[in-house]
Parts: structure tokens; C-alpha cells; sequence
């Protein structure tokens, strides 16, 4: 087992089945995100974000994500120290955008900057409701950020960014993930593709029209 | 079409005296390049006047020339092979390139094959890898025997395309993170698509990760460029193959 775990293919099979739980995390938070668009009284979000609270989530369901997370972010490290030390003296030039898609190529950038847009996301939010737990009405704090004078608008900004940053992510890492447990083959490389697009395009939307629609309308 | 002359190119070149030496670029003029000249039909011009004018000729690795051995390696303008897709150095020609630009030629980069002159790389690791299992353990007979066991049209195509690798390391030189995966899931496919290599597969996979893994190659990142360069057309379908085989084999265990 141990064996197993430190093998190139053991460690890729600990990436993608953490991006894979993390893949459905993000698609369940953003179906809760959207009852900030449904329902301008705030009563609808607040039950769902209510609900997040129970302590079967917060004990049970959050150390969990919170050790996906970890993990992902873990072998993410080890993984990228490893494959930059493979190749001890660069290229002069090299050209890999004739053969390679450039998320494909930036995977740990694009997941460091999704990592300090969560660290500011929980500032915002999960720090003030679920730590000092002191809000009453959730609705009206995110609808604050993303309203609140001139930096209702540099948030609006920050969170679409972070939407852009996390739909470049999954754009490769969603194929990737069936890849390296090696669910693919000729056939299934291009559906998967095609679907792992939908899935970041969609995510990305989603996560750019909230605040966008909270920014304007709400 | 009539070959065009380029009378002038800038070529350059990784000189490196052996090992151990610290290597560097070093820039030769060439002129009147027929554009239908192959790519080291040049360097074979520009080492004569190398020669001719007193300076160690650039050593590089080739021998059949016609796309079959894999021994032509060569990193040229920033892509293994050059710039074409699914070809060998030796099937690379200058009509690819323009009058006056300059051409970068470097050796294969990666931990793993280490430069031993110029542009010759050490592959041994190449070897290695295959010694830990890219093979059937028993003799099995001649063709007659082969056909003995009816297989699939499609696993008979599927084996084939995978058995066209020629051990040149493209996919090593190309990857960003020096992944020998191509190549491995090329060996380890073609036989395990068989019968007669089916027996051994799963410890097969196991021994050749185990061996490429201890050899320092990168780990896989599924960016597709290997399968791009590759001059065989090895896809990474065979990558996924590789991925299956090697983790059943684990689990079972
Ligand atoms: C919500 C957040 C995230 C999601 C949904 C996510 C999802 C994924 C998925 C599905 C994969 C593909 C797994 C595979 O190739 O086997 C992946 C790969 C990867 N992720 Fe993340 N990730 C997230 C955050 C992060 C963070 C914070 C980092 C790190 C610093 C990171 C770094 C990486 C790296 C380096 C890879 C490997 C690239 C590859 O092998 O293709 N990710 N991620
Ligand atoms: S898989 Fe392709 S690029 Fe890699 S060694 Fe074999 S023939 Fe060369
Ligand atoms: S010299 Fe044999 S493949 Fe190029």
C-alpha cells in the first residue's frame, strides 16, 4: 500500500479522486449560490445556508471537505516539486503551445490563485456566519459585499475573477481527473473533454452571474 | 515544385565536450541550403565545414534515417523533432524553415537522460524500464503459432499502434514535467492487448512503473503534448490503459 501511494500513478490517482469530490463540492455550492438570485426577500438562501449550519454538516460534512481540500493542495505540492526537479536544465526555447492547451500547463498556478481567491472568499463569509457566528442574516451580508459603494464593485470584480480562474482549473482538470484513474480511451477522451467544457464553462458562469446579478438588480 | 535555396541560417547549437563539462551555445553561419536538404543532411554539411575549417564536428545520434530507428533525437526551435507533427528528425526537411532565421538545437532536457556529448543524449533509462518487464517471460512460438489464438480485429489494430514506438524519447523531451508515460504505456499496452503478453500484465505494469518512477522521470499530468510530438502517433488513450492496469494490479494485491 505504502508502495502504492509514493508510485507516479498512485499519487495521480490521490489528485484526481480529491479534484473529483471537489468537482461535486463546487457543483452543490453553486446550486445554494443560486437561491441568491430566486428569491430577493433572502428568505430562501438563508434556509439554505441555515441548513450548512446543522451540526451534522459543520461536524460531520466540513472536515471532510476541509481535508480534500488539504490533500488536493498536498499532493498538488508534492507532485510539482517533483516534475520541475525531473528536469534539472531548461529548454533555451521551448514551444509547447503548438502541442498543449495552456491550462493544461498552469495547473498549479491556476490552483494557487483559486487557493488565495478561497482564502479571501472565507474571510468574507464562512469566518463571520459559521466561526464568530454572529449573523442574523446571511442574505444581507453577501448582498453587502457585492453592493456596498465603490467596493461592492471591486468585489463583484474579484469574485468573477475567481470564477474565470476556477473554470480554467476545471477546463483540464475535469478530463484529467477520469484520465489518471484511467476511466478513458480513444472514444471517451473526446466526450469526457467535451463535458469536463460544459462543466467549467457552466461553473464559471454560474459563479460570474451571482455576483453580477447581486451587483445590479438585488 | 523546385527546391528553393536558403542562402543564409544561423544554427545554434549545444556544444558540450563530454558528461561532465559545463556545456553552452555556440552560433555557425551556413550558407545555400537546398530547402529540399533534410534536417541532418545540414548538420552533416555544416560538420564538414566544421571539419574543414579545424573545429570539432557538433555530434548528434542518428543511424537509419528513415523514421524507424528513433535514434535522431534533437530539440529544434522549442519542439522535439522540430516543427512538424508525427515526424522523426530524420524525416524533418529545411523546407520547414525560412532565409535568414536562426535555428536552436538542443539535446533532449530531462534528469533522466543525461547529456553525454553535444547533442547525444544517455537513453539508457530507456532500456531499464524495458528490462524491467517489456517482455514475454516464454518463448512463444513462431507465426503459425501466433495465429493459434483468434483475437479481435481491434485488439489486433490497437496492439500494432501501440507496438509502432521506437524507444525515441520525444515524449520524455516534449513533456513539461519530463514524463516517460508515453512510452511506458506504449510497451506495456502492446502486450497486454495480446494473449500470449496478456499472462504477465499486471506484474508487467507494475515492475515498468516501479522501474520509471525510480529512474526520476516526471509524473503524468495528462497535458496531451507527448502524443502530439510523438513521430508514431502513440495516443494517451494508452495512457489511460496504463493508469487501469496498473491500479487493478495494485488493489489486487
Ligand atoms: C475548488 C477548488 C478545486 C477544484 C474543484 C479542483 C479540481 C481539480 C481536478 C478535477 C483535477 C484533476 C485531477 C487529475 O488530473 O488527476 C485537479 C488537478 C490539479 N489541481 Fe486542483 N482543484 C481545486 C483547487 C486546487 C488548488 C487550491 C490547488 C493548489 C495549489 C490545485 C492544484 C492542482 C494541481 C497541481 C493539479 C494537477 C494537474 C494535473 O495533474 O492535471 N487545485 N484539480
Ligand atoms: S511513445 Fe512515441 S515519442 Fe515516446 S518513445 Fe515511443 S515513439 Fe518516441
Ligand atoms: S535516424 Fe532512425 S529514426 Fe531518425
Amino acid at each position: 500500500m505504502s508502495s502504492f501511494l509514493s508510485s507516479s500513478i498512485g499519487k495521480k490517482l490521490v489528485m484526481s479522486l480529491s479534484g473529483l469530490f471537489l468537482v461535486l463540492f463546487i457543483l452543490v455550492h453553486l446550486i445554494l449560490n443560486s437561491f441568491l438570485m430566486f428569491d430577493s426577500t433572502g428568505e430562501l438562501f438563508n434556509a439554505g445556508a441555515h441548513f450548512m449550519s446543522l451540526p451534522v454538516i459543520r461536524f460531520g460534512l466540513q472536515p471532510v471537505l476541509a481535508g480534500g481540500f488539504i490533500i488536493h493542495i498536498i499532493y498538488a505540492i508534492i507532485l510539482t516539486i517533483q516534475n520541475r526537479k525531473a528536469r534539472p536544465q531548461k529548454y533555451a526555447s521551448q514551444n509547447l503551445g503548438e502541442s498543449s492547451t495552456w491550462s493544461s500547463r498552469n495547473m498549479f498556478v491556476l490552483g494557487g490563485l483559486v487557493l488565495v481567491f478561497i482564502a479571501m472568499h472565507l474571510m468574507h463569509f464562512f469566518i463571520p456566519i459559521q466561526i464568530e457566528g454572529n449573523v442574523h442574516d446571511d442574505y444581507q451580508l453577501v448582498k453587502n459585499l457585492f453592493t456596498n459603494g465603490s467596493m461592492g464593485m471591486v468585489y463583484t470584480g474579484l469574485y468573477i475573477v475567481g470564477a474565470i480562474l476556477l473554470g480554467l482549473h476545471l477546463a483540464h482538470g475535469f478530463w484529467s481527473a477520469f484520465q489518471s484513474v484511467g476511466l478513458s480511451n480513444k472514444l471517451w477522451r473526446s466526450r469526457l473533454e467535451k463535458v469536463g467544457y460544459i462543466y467549467a464553462i457552466f461553473v464559471a458562469a454560474g459563479f460570474t452571474i451571482i455576483p453580477l446579478y447581486l451587483h445590479f438588480f438585488a | 515544385m523546385a527546391d528553393k535555396i536558403l542562402k543564409e541560417l544561423t544554427i545554434k547549437v549545444w556544444r558540450q565536450k563530454n558528461a561532465k563539462a559545463q556545456g553552452k551555445f555556440e552560433s555557425y553561419k551556413i550558407n545555400n541550403i537546398s530547402t529540399g536538404t533534410s534536417f541532418l543532411e545540414m548538420l552533416d554539411i555544416l560538420n564538414e565545414e566544421l571539419v574543414n575549417g579545424g573545429t570539432e564536428p557538433i555530434a548528434f545520434d542518428h543511424d537509419c534515417r528513415e523514421g524507424i530507428c528513433g535514434m535522431c533525437s534533437l530539440f529544434i526551435d522549442g519542439r522535439a523533432h522540430g516543427p512538424d507533427d508525427d515526424i522523426t528528425t530524420c524525416q524533418l526537411h529545411m523546407r520547414k524553415f525560412e532565409d535568414g532565421a536562426t535555428i536552436t538545437i538542443e539535446p533532449w532536457r530531462a534528469g533522466a537522460f543525461p547529456v553525454i556529448k553535444d547533442l547525444i543524449v544517455d537513453r539508457t533509462a530507456f532500456e531499464k524500464i524495458l528490462q524491467a518487464g517489456g517482455y514475454i517471460s516464454v518463448n512463444t512460438g513462431g507465426v503459425p503459432d501466433g495465429n493459434a489464438i483468434l483475437i479481435s480485429q481491434d485488439d489486433a489494430e490497437e496492439a500494432m499502434d501501440a507496438a509502432a514506438c521506437i524507444g525515441c524519447g520525444a515524449c520524455v523531451a516534449t513533456c513539461k514535467n519530463s514524463s516517460a508515460m508515453l512510452f511506458v504505456s506504449a510497451k506495456v499496452s502492446h502486450l497486454a492487448k495480446l494473449p500470449q503478453g496478456r499472462v504477465e500484465a499486471a506484474r508487467r505494469a507494475k515492475s515498468m512503473v516501479a522501474k520509471m518512477d525510480e529512474m526520476g522521470f516526471g509524473n503524468c499530468t495528462n497535458t496531451g503534448a507527448c502524443e502530439v510530438e510523438c513521430p508514431k502517433g502513440i495516443s494517451i488513450a494508452n495512457i489511460a490503459r496504463l493508469n487501469r492496469e496498473f491500479l487493478v494490479a495494485k488493489i489486487k494485491d
